[in-house]
């Protein structure tokens, strides 16, 4: 039984650059797959790859057990996709948009009709159903993309950044969009450059850097590799430390390190929050007032740091040449 | 379904959604419309007075010239509406589609065919204001119209392939219609080409511009007296331009359609 995406050493290269280098990835039935990376990692290429746009060096590829670059037609009836940069038009109307796309993929003009209105209903664009896109907010224009992709209600979906770009809130609502679809039995592919979001979507995460899979796993495999939520504690002077150290040690899950210097104490916790409360009632019982405290969470740049020994930073920098 | 027919209707689906557009950015027509009735009128006018013409007013010689560049040069929209579709990420999304490969461009052709029928009528209404008759009976005249419309469509074609070959909308804008300006002056349609240079004029009479000028300008009796061109496109101009047609679309539907198959926005 192969998994409903299957890729194996998938390569791509332009000229010099490898964009893919080799990728393996399995995506089973009814889960989500998680690609994190940097920008120029190679996850818009492997989504492009996936959905039949553009064709591999070499690799074989499967969705649904149909070979993608045998029978890429097969395969569009059957996926969808919701790209990067919210392919709708924005002279249609949301609903011109969605009866647009039924209509290309042969339904009758009723059909397309009425799974336009479900959709708009679904994502909550029925207000904004008779306006231009031109007019929508960066967040409706993605609940609407998305809602071009499942049109046809495919059973795998294909999400390249589906929040990029988005405000928080926005960003929010995607995932609940998301999440429901999941829930329904979809097989999702996403990509992005956010931990929180692969961890907060994602069954399987595979972290890729340069073209290649440098880490995969579940999000909790994962973070027990770069490390999970900490608490960092900054204290006024050196007398505070060592008591602040050991309420730091009963509220972690590890040793707490020490920086002296800079009076600051990390420990690694499970869950920030109540962790939180925690250790500032027993500093408050203890009478040490805190110059600061806070939960980090781990970044996609701890990961790299952690995973690969350099930042993302210099990476985007070297791709925006 | 029979992939011809799923290139017909994908590709209505496809122009219907252009003309929208037109819809609902009126001035896109307006400006698309206001060069060729200034042409119209600094051609009757400024030159009118200075090129000689025999057993024909400038004014009517002229028309024909001034349609077939209009229409010349408004192919260059055809590569401005797909470098935009591409920049954009739309023809990502028709492309992971199960529709017909050809829909994107034929209706892309379509819509801007559907342009030029109004562009071709709003100059026709101006040339008639300023003096332009048709000599030949209705279904000359309508032979006349045909013939513009179909070269519209063909460079429409080259156009395509312009438009997905440069990728931006930018460079679309200069691209696309950059090499229309040799094309349209080096021919007959605002001067007789006897009095070009000998290498000129033998480019100029073969020009297929100056093929659907001729042909036009005998269709509707605006030719006059003028020197013909020797040889066969002086004795055969309506079945060279029909063969010059014919051969643009054979070379670049094919090709056009080749390289949306492997468009890429990135």
């Amino acid at each position: 039984m192969t998994a409903t995406i299957q890729a194996e050493g998938i390569v791509k290269t332009y000229g010099q650059l490898r964009a893919l280098d080799g990728l393996d990835l399995s995506v089973p039935e009814g889960t989500v797959l998680g690609l994190l990376g940097p920008n120029g990692a190679g996850k818009t290429t492997a989504v492009r790859i996936l959905t039949t746009l553009l064709r591999p060096d070499s690799g074989s590829l499967t969705v649904k057990g149909i070979d993608v670059l045998k029978h890429p037609d097969d395969v569009r009836r059957i996926i969808g996709l919701s790209g990067q940069y919210a392919a709708v038009d924005e002279y249609l109307t949301g609903y011109e948009n969605l009866e647009m796309i039924g209509r290309l993929y042969h339904m009758s003009k009723r059909q397309a009709r009425e799974r336009a209105n479900e959709l708009l209903e679904r994502f909550t664009l029925t207000d904004a159903a008779s306006r231009p896109v031109k007019t929508y907010s960066g967040g409706m224009r993605r609940r609407l993309d998305l809602a071009g992709a499942l049109v046809a209600a495919p059973p795998v979906i294909f999400m390249d950044e589906p929040t990029t770009g988005l405000d928080p809130r926005s960003r929010l609502g995607m995932w609940d969009v998301i999440t429901e679809r999941v829930r329904e039995g979809t097989t999702l592919l996403l990509t992005t450059q956010y931990l929180e979001e692969a961890d907060q979507l994602a069954d399987n995460i595979i972290v890729i850097d340069h073209g290649r899979a440098i880490a995969e796993g579940t999000p909790d495999e994962l973070k027990r590799k770069v490390g999970g939520e900490r608490l960092e504690l900054t204290l006024r002077g050196e007398a505070e430390v060592a008591t602040a150290a050991a309420i730091m040690r009963g509220v972690g899950t590890g040793e707490p390190t020490v920086d002296s210097e800079t009076h600051q104490v990390h420990v690694p916790v499970t869950r920030g929050a109540p962790a939180l409360i925690a250790a500032i009632r027993e500093l408050d019982a203890a009478g040490i007032e805190p110059v600061d405290i806070a939960v980090h969470r781990p970044t996609l740049d701890d990961v790299f740091m952690r995973l690969t020994g350099h930042s993302t930073e210099d990476k985007t920098t070297e791709e925006q040449k | 379904m029979n992939p011809v027919v799923m290139a017909l209707s994908d590709g209505w689906v496809v122009a219907k959604r252009n003309l929208i557009k037109i819809k609902r950015i009126p001035d896109l027509l307006i400006f698309s419309t206001i060069q060729p009735i200034m042409f119209v009128l600094l051609f009757a006018y400024v030159f009118g007075g200075a090129i000689p013409t025999q057993g024909v007013d400038y004014k009517e010689y002229l028309m024909a010239g001034i349609f077939t560049q209009t229409v010349a040069f408004g192919a260059a929209i055809t590569a401005i509406g797909l470098a935009e579709d591409l920049q954009k990420g739309t023809i990502d999304r028709f492309r992971s589609l199960p529709m017909s490969r050809a829909a994107v461009l034929i209706g892309r052709t379509t819509s801007d065919l559907l342009n030029n029928v109004l562009v071709v009528a709003v100059m026709s209404i101006c040339g008639l204001i300023v003096g332009w008759r048709i000599h030949n009976g209705f279904f000359k005249a309508i032979a006349g119209f045909l013939l513009l419309l179909a070269f519209a469509y063909a460079m429409s074609w080259v156009s395509a392939l312009i438009g997905l070959s440069v990728k931006s909308v930018e460079v679309a804008q200069s691209a696309g219609f950059i090499w229309m300006f040799p094309l349209t002056f080096l021919s007959n349609a605002f001067i007789p080409t006897h009095t070009l240079n000998p290498f000129l004029r033998a480019v100029a009479d073969w020009n297929p511009i100056s093929s659907i000028v001729l042909a036009i300008r005998d269709l509707w009796g605006n030719a006059g007296t003028m020197p013909r061109p020797e040889g066969f496109p002086g004795e055969h101009p309506l079945l060279l331009s029909l063969l010059w047609i014919a051969g643009i679309l054979l070379v670049f539907v094919p090709l056009s359609i080749r390289k949306y198959r492997q468009a890429a926005s990135r």
